[in-house]
């Protein structure tokens, strides 16, 4: 059931007869969903609960009557909703539903090819399924079945063989009713009907996955998994998402220790049966070459050589006993390994140098963190009810892609209203329908029910997290913190901050660290706030710490002095990574660690919500970020007992919810606003859902899919500039350049916008910063 | 985009006909194909953008309707019905007779792009089977050696004028510019009513 | 007393009849101004009493359809005119429409009014250039004299018509379809309810009516209930276009009162060609169950035609003697079908094509006479299963068929293939002229 039902107090129920059998639902179900309730499988390919009813397969047809007034032919169960009076007869109990579903189905098969044995579906295929349970055991057909070229690349992820498909429109209507993509379509009409794209636009769409998984044939294919595997050879894991903070449920399918492909998990409250692309097919990162597979200790040459791990955790060890150390955490580790690095920098290093941001941050976020964000009280279900909902410096479809369907649901359904506060209307804004403003200041009417979400590029603009608080308390707004990596609101609860120890307990209060000390066992605790991360990278530069401690973190995406300050020739680096990276190239020690399929754990999405998941490579020797800080911590003589996640997780959980005072937000005014001229330009970004992140390495298919870098700038601009949209353009400062055709778009005219961190656009590598920054353009 | 802004300004007024563009997408095809004889790819992209809809959006329209041409068509294209009535009246004989006469089948256009050639439905004039559309003209009663005199015509350059038509035929860009909904000032010209038309209105006029 | 009623065809013989003057000269457009001084709600009661029936296939009542629209619902209503006349066999509203565009306009005013409607929109099928032509036209003149656009007639009504033009697709014809196609997507049937005139048009309440129905509309507003009554049956009041094709001596478009009789029909127009004998028919297009010589006296009206296993549809009698083979006909009417099924629905886009190459078979004398219960059955699991009733219609011929000419289907096989000589068949055989 939706939530949205779930949540009407005051629904009619409706009781109907099934074969027999009284059912009594909620009255709009429809027939064929009141008959799940009793168990009867009435078979359907264009059904689907989160679709609108098409009625065009027919596969489903029941005889119904209604006060005693049959209907002169079957119904199509998936369009009929129960009524008061209503008996049903379905293909258990009525013959003629039965040779109708028998008549479709042998219909269904004419054109159908029998090549099952080397069908992807083969084996999970509800065709083959329901062609045994309710099909005739032989064809009377006895023509030539239609053919077409095959397979056709939808996309270089989708491939689509047309003489496989049923028509039944499940794709084209995801894609336009879900996702707001409509870049695929029926086409052509009759015998000669088939779903396809406009021959020079690809099915780019973020959701396209989706359709593969909910093909109820073997007509839609991902590129990737194509001829890799049978179903009934894989071992299916339920996993959470490691993409983002939306908070997939997922499935993950192993064969003989691989991940061969990823399933959209079932999770009505959250991600009901969606994914994104980057979600289902970005996971090759951890069989890529550059996989780690080895301790590595850099030697007396100044080269990095592989060691056993006794050699490297005394070396670790050595590295960091009794030193002034600061820990990165990265962002994307698990609940529990971020509790593990929070415990490590506080009992084995002594410090409270530690901060989860490996990207853009500032001490306001900081201080919203601690003040706001770890409320946590708003979930997916406010979004369904909100009256209006504004998105600050927060791109959904870009940066937490299931709370953009959500949000599209929920403004298809219902118009619900959308502002959003940023500088350019992105082409997620457009689907969305939402009003754009350039300031908080600007955002009216707000309510008790409507819900600010602020992501995590407020950081970058002085003051915004203060409007934003501000803004909300004096509506009674809810606010909401979503930040674009996965592990970030774990890490935040988990006390992986600077000023924050576990459960959200501020560094600064006495009977906080109190009650962190008598959980751990130890007898004092740092008392002074932490560094954040710029300040960590800064005192390692300087000489003010002598170690640092890196879990997972590009430095690019902090800034482009982040590696060189580590470079200091006194600064010892001990990277705890899963494949060779920049900075595993100049630490001193590298421990390798498991990626998410390869432990057990837990993320909390940007809800809080808890996303548990067990290790689906049953195989793997790897081990877990938090296993390898205890035993480094054991080999330092500051144990923190963390043997397993499990023990982390309890661990956290008795800890509990901090409920003294929080810290209060320290306020920052707005910064002034940036005047420009001539070629000038203020610079805004972010980053695209598919770009070149880390994880997403190793997959073509993908990446093949992602948008491409484009200059976002004014009509007026575009015309002061004598360029259209496709001309190239050249973005330059004193560091360097990017240049991209240009579009034209939505956006004041003292801005433009490039994506972040995309092919042929990397804003910090290539330009020095990546928002806010004054910029030449010019005609490239 | 090759459309010049006149072109433009008709995409605009087309548009300006309905409560909501997307309802324009049919004229504006049509509009295409009077530019371009058939519906071209810069001509679904300009739709797309004007619309605000996807390219394929449009494509799942512009492929469903036979009207739409995913390529050039004749100067003159011919339509013969061959729907059960016509066909059993003539129109089968009409259309193998062409066929040879012409050297092309079924959506075919003859090697100097004058005459293409359909197989059409039935285009509500049963009662002047067998029935020929020319540009989407009628040319009623036809016979094998009216057709044949009629695609020789059309490929000389003079067409007989249709039946209950215009005074003489208009090319298949022109027409389909009349479809577009704009107008070429013809309506006036040709028959109020054919013969079979005014069979009733005669026969009451006999008394009976 | 003529057994005729031209009345919409009434002044089709005039030169000018498609024009406003010529319209005009016979009282054009007074019903129109009589009908804006009316109450709409008394229109509506009027054309409901009248028992003026949908003259596009259906039958279903005008009036009463007009009423289901929701008042005072603070909506737009629209009106929307089904010019799509696709059905094979039916030709009454094209020669309507060439001759006589006014009419339909005229209706159109007062239709919308009636329903509160100030947008309406004519969907013609777009393969008929110079029938567009006149009613852009005349829609151009309505303008002009103030009949169209605001303040209509001085009355203080405001109407928009648009003329939308279709691009050739049959289904476009069914009521949801056409609404889709109008709305700018593919034709193809939309799920009911809601029906339109909850949510037709852009989700809006929408009244879908047959040209000849509200073409109709001006004569009962002008001559009265009474004067409508006079014509036809108990339950089928009124005059109607009756379209005779095919294997008749005299072709064409008769107006007369619901009721008639084929016979009647030819006796009136000169018969059966010369030296030919009725061999089957349809009622009402090519979607109605086949009738032979056995219902020449079937009333032609809603009810009488549908006790004797048929539909009347809309009219078109398409006659075929004896020259012409069944099976032939039928495997055309199938072919039109598989050609022109939308494709949304299983049973319609698979089924209409297994049909055509079963009929293709058969009419070539493949097979055993056990195919043919293959083939009834294989249609029986087409027709009643669809999404909509194009299916239906493409079972019908071939039921129809069986059930009178299971004999001639059998020949083709003995005879290794189809036994008539088609040329015989053809209007050059009559004429000679070959």
């Amino acid at each position: 059931m939706s939530p949205e039902n779930a949540v009407v107090t005051e629904v009619e129920m409706i009781t109907v007869v099934i074969d027999g059998f009284d059912v009594t639902v909620p009255k709009g179900t429809l027939v064929i969903r009141a008959a799940e309730k009793l168990g009867i499988q009435i078979p359907r390919f264009c059904d689907h609960p989160l679709l609108s009813p098409a009625g065009a397969c027919r596969q489903c047809l029941v005889d119904i009557e209604i006060n005693g007034r049959a209907f002169p032919k079957p119904q199509a169960s998936c369009t009929i909703p129960v009524e008061n009076g209503m008996i049903v007869k379905t293909q258990l109990t009525s013959e003629v539903a039965d040779k109708a579903q028998k008549g479709i189905m042998e219909l269904l098969l004419i054109n159908h090819p029998l090549d099952c044995p080397v069908c992807d579906k083969g084996g999970e295929c509800p065709l083959q399924n329901q062609a045994m349970s309710n099909g005739r055991t032989e064809t009377r057909y006895e023509g030539v079945k239609r053919t077409f070229d095959k397979p056709s690349a939808i996309s270089s992820q989708v491939l689509l063989d047309r003489e496989r498909c049923v028509l039944c429109a499940r794709c084209t209507r995801f894609s336009n009713e879900i996702a707001g993509d409509p870049f695929i379509t029926l086409n052509e009409r009759g015998a000669l009907q088939q779903v396809g794209i406009y021959e020079k636009d690809p099915f780019l769409s973020y959701f396209s996955g989706n359709t593969v998984q909910i093909c109820p044939v073997g007509a839609l294919t991902g590129a990737s998994y194509r001829f890799r595997s049978r179903p009934f050879d894989l071992v299916s894991t339920p996993s959470a998402c490691e993409h983002c903070a939306s908070g997939c449920s997922m499935r993950t399918d192993v064969r003989r220790g691989k991940t061969l492909r990823r399933l959209a998990g079932e999770d009505a409250e959250v991600n009901e049966e969606w994914n994104c692309d980057k979600g289902r097919w970005a996971f090759k990162y951890i069989t890529n070459k550059e996989r780690l597979a080895h301790p590595m200790v850099r030697g007396e040459d100044g080269e990095l050589h592989e060691a056993s791990w006794p050699e490297a955790l005394a070396r670790a060890a050595a590295g960091l006993k009794g030193k002034r150390a600061g820990v990165l955490v990265g962002g994307r580790g698990t609940v529990e390994d971020s509790y593990a690095y929070a415990k490590f920098a506080r009992v084995a290093l002594q410090t409270n140098d530690i901060d989860f941001r490996a990207r853009l941050h500032s001490d306001e976020e900081a201080s919203f963190l601690a003040s706001t964000a770890l409320n946590l009280t708003v979930s997916y279900r406010d979004l369904d009810r909100a009256d209006h909902v504004v998105l600050v410096d927060f791109e959904p479809e870009d940066e937490s892609p299931i709370v953009f369907l959500r949000l599209y649901k929920q403004v298809r359904k219902r118009g619900l209203r959308i502002t959003t506060v940023t500088q350019v209307m992105s082409r997620g804004s457009e689907k969305l329908q939402a009003s754009a403003v350039a300031s908080l200041a600007s955002v009216t009417e707000l309510t008790d029910k409507s819900v600010i979400l602020v992501g995590e590029r407020a950081s970058e603009v002085t003051g915004q997290f203060t409007s934003a608080v501000k803004l909300a308390s004096s509506t009674g707004a809810k606010i909401a913190w979503i930040p674009r990596r996965a592990g970030e609101v774990g890490a935040l609860v988990a006390g992986a901050l600077g000023n924050l120890l576990p459960g959200g307990r501020p560094v600064s209060d006495a009977a906080a660290r109190v009650d962190i000390q008598s959980a751990w066992g130890v007898n004092n605790l740092p008392t002074a706030n932490g560094r954040a991360t710029w300040q960590i990278l800064e005192a390692a530069s300087s000489g003010e710490l002598d170690a640092v401690v890196i879990g997972g973190v590009d430095p690019l995406d902090i800034s482009t002095e982040a590696l060189g300050q580590l470079l200091n020739k006194s600064t010892f680096v001990l990277s705890l990574e899963i494949s060779h990276s920049a900075i595993t190239a100049i630490a001193d020690v590298v421990l390798p660690v498991a990626a998410v399929s390869e432990k057990s754990g837990s993320l909390l999405n940007w809800e809080g919500r808890p996303r548990f998941f067990e290790k689906a490579i049953t195989e793997s020797l790897t081990r877990s970020d938090l296993r390898i800080l205890s035993m480094l911590a054991d080999e330092m003589g500051t144990p923190i007992n963390l043997p397993s996640a499990k023990a982390a997780a309890s661990e956290l959980q008795a800890i509990g919810k901090w409920d003294g005072a929080v810290i209060s937000m320290t306020e920052s005014p707005l910064a002034p606003a940036q005047t420009v001229s001539g070629n000038q330009a203020i610079l805004h970004s972010w980053r695209q859902l598919l770009d070149l992140g880390t994880l997403q390495g190793g997959e073509e298919n993908l990446a093949g899919t992602a948008r491409a870098a484009e200059v976002v700038i004014s009509e007026a601009r575009a015309s002061a500039l004598g360029v259209s949209s496709g001309d190239l353009l050249s973005i330059s400062t004193a560091r360097g350049s990017i240049s991209a055709p240009a579009r034209i778009g939505k956006i004041s005219d003292s801005d433009i916008w490039v994506p972040r961190n995309s092919l042929g656009s990397q804003c910090i590598a290539s330009l020095g910063a990546a928002s806010g920054l004054v910029v030449t353009v010019v005609k490239a | 985009m090759a459309y010049s802004s006149e072109q433009l300004a008709i995409f605009d007024s087309i548009i300006a006909r309905y409560p909501r563009k997307r309802s324009a997408i049919m004229p504006l095809l049509h509009f295409v194909q009077s530019i371009s004889g058939y519906v071209t790819s810069e001509g679904i992209e300009a739709i797309a953008a004007k619309l605000e809809l996807s390219t394929a959006e449009v494509t799942a329209v512009s492929t469903f309707y036979t009207q739409y041409k995913p390529g050039p068509v004749g100067e003159y294209h011919v339509g013969i019905c061959t729907n059960t009535l016509c066909a059993v009246m003539g129109g089968d004989a009409i259309y193998e007779a062409i066929t040879e006469h012409l050297g092309i089948s079924n959506d075919e256009t003859t090697s100097d792009g004058k005459v293409s050639l359909e197989r059409i439905e039935c285009n509500a004039a049963c009662d002047y089977a067998p029935v020929v559309m020319v540009n989407w003209e009628f040319y009623d009663n036809q016979t094998i050696q009216s057709v044949k005199d009629l695609v020789d015509g059309a490929r000389a350059g003079n067409p007989p004028a249709p039946t209950r038509g215009p005074n003489s035929l208009r090319t298949w860009k022109e027409n389909s510019a009349v479809l577009a909904g704009l107008t070429d000032g013809l309506a006036s010209e040709g028959p109020s009513a054919g013969a079979a038309s005014l069979l009733g209105l005669n026969l009451s006029k006999e008394g009976k | 007393m003529s057994k005729l009623a031209p009345v919409l065809s009434a002044h089709w013989d005039e030169a000018d009849s498609f024009t406003l003057a010529g319209y005009k000269r016979h009282g054009g457009y007074n019903a129109a101004m009589k009908a804006l001084a009316m109450a709409p709600d008394e229109v509506i009661a009027l054309v409901k009493d009248s028992g003026l029936r949908g003259r596009g296939g259906a039958g279903f009542p005008t009036g009463t359809k007009w009423s289901f629209i929701p008042q005072g619902d603070n909506k737009e209503h629209y009106l929307v005119v089904n010019a799509d006349e696709s059905e094979p066999g039916t030709c009454k509203d094209m020669p309507l429409l060439m001759a006589n565009p006014h009419s339909l306009i005229e209706g159109m005013i007062i239709a919308s009014y009636a329903i509160r409607a100030s947008y309406a929109f004519i969907y013609i099928r777009g393969e008929v250039v110079h029938v567009v032509r006149r009613v852009q036209q005349a829609i151009a003149d309505a303008y002009q004299a103030g009949l169209l656009g605001t303040n209509i007639g001085g009355k203080g009504f405001d109407l928009e018509l648009v003329l939308h033009i279709g691009a050739g697709a049959y289904i476009c014809g069914e009521e949801t379809a056409l609404l889709d196609s109008l709305e700018g997507f593919r034709g193809q049937p939309r799920l009911r309810p809601p029906f339109p005139a909850i949510a037709g048009l852009y989700a809006r309440p929408t009244v879908v009516n047959n040209v000849e129905s509200i073409a109709s509309v001006p004569a009962i507003i002008e001559y009265g209930n009474e004067w409508f009554q006079s014509m036809g049956t108990e339950k089928s009041k009124g005059f109607t276009l009756y379209s005779l094709s095919g294997h008749v001596t005299n072709p064409g478009q008769i107006e007369a009162p619901l009721g008639i009789t084929l016979r009647e029909l030819l006796e009136l127009s000169g018969g059966i060609r010369a030296g030919h004998t009725l061999k089957f028919w349809t009622p009402g297009g090519s979607s109605t169950p086949l009738f032979t010589a056995e219902h020449l006296d079937v009333p032609l009206d809603y009810e009488g035609v549908s006790a004797a296993g048929s539909m009347l549809g809309t009219k078109a009698l398409q006659i075929f003697d004896e020259t012409t083979c069944v099976v032939r006909a039928v495997l055309r009417w199938t072919e039109f079908y598989k050609h022109e099924s939308c494709g949304k629905c299983t049973p319609c886009r698979e089924g209409t094509w297994w049909l055509v190459q079963m009929m293709r078979d058969l009419e070539a004398g493949k097979g055993t006479p056990a195919d043919l219960d293959k083939l009834i059955d294989i249609t029986n699991n087409i027709a009643g299963r669809s999404f909509c009733a194009l299916a239906d219609g493409a079972a019908s011929p071939i039921i129809s068929s069986i059930k009178y000419f299971r004999a001639e289907y059998e020949a083709h096989l003995t005879h290794g293939g189809c036994p008539f000589d088609p040329i015989a068949s053809t209007l050059f055989a009559t004429a000679g002229r070959a």
